[in-house]
């Protein structure tokens, strides 16, 4: 890695507007297959931060921490997806606006 | 030269997160995200972590994009679902959303600057190998893999739950959980 040496803050700045992309598409898209991929979009920012850190100190705990992320991206998305299924068996659509109530009416 | 390197993969990776935020068609949308995911790990690389980049484009960009696209077959959209986001992307929809997400970022920003106000902090340079990480994964952090290992088994469980009525009712092929 031929000593790549890049300020810490440019990375966390690219860090904070990829998180804030993220958060705009949660707060604005209604369908929740973007609702899920915006969340993917947070977590991986985050995931960018912790590498960050790991390469300015030299040590691995930034790495494990981005492992532990991955998990719980994968764990969250399997679960999302399969409320994808049932939310488009069950209104017939995607709109989030749809599914508001935990109970059946 | 290595910094051009760095700085047009964080372009590419910012352009492609708003383009695949920004599509009306969720498999765009997807494609998109693969190359945002793409760039990052060519981020993770530059910084001297080769793992995790290895990591980010066999999980991220393959296994759980994977998904994606195959829950986006299985639904099937079509032009009416399109027509349907593109009349939820219009500006009155996106002034109030984009205004705290900028706010938000620009109190990010002032919390960067307050920090590094004393020093500038540089990343190393030095690189992270798989041997580190794994000794630090299964030494200290032993815990964590344990409970990482349980999350991913109540995923698995809870995703078996909820798709499994789905797949029973397209078949038809028992009476099923259907209710």
């Amino acid at each position: 890695m031929g000593g790549l040496q890049i300020p810490l803050e440019h990375v966390l700045v690219l860090s904070a507007l990829l998180f804030c992309c993220g958060l705009l598409g949660l707060m604005l898209r209604r369908n929740i297959i973007f609702m899920l991929v915006s969340l993917e979009v947070m977590l991986n920012a985050s995931a960018l931060a912790f590498i960050a850190a790991a390469a300015k100190w030299g040590q691995a705990d930034g790495q494990v921490i981005f492992l532990l992320i991955l998990t719980i991206a994968a764990a969250e998305v399997s679960v999302g997806l399969g409320l994808v299924l049932q939310i488009q068996r069950r209104f017939k659509t995607l709109d989030m606006d749809a599914a508001t109530a935990l109970k059946e009416r | 030269m290595i910094e051009v390197l760095f700085y047009s993969a964080s372009v590419i990776a910012l352009l492609a997160t708003i383009l695949a935020l920004t599509r009306s068609n969720a498999a765009h949308a997807l494609i998109y995200l693969i190359v945002s995911l793409l760039a990052i790990a060519v981020l993770f690389f530059l910084m001297g972590a080769p793992f995790a980049a290895a990591l980010e484009i066999l999980i991220y960009a393959g296994a759980i994009m994977v998904l994606f696209v195959f829950v986006i077959m299985m639904l099937n959209l079509g032009e009416v679902g399109e027509a349907q986001e593109r009349g939820w992307l219009s500006v009155k929809s996106w002034i109030l959303p984009g205004i705290m997400a900028a706010l938000l970022f620009i109190e990010l920003l002032i919390a960067l600057s307050i920090s590094s106000e004393q020093t500038i902090a540089l990343t190393s340079g030095v690189a992270v190998p798989p041997k580190e990480v794994a000794m630090s994964l299964f030494g200290p952090y032993v815990l964590a893999v344990e409970i990482a290992s349980m999350l991913l088994l109540a995923g698995l469980v809870g995703a078996y739950h909820l798709g499994r009525r789905f797949i029973v009712r397209r078949e038809g092929v028992h009476e099923g959980g259907d209710s």
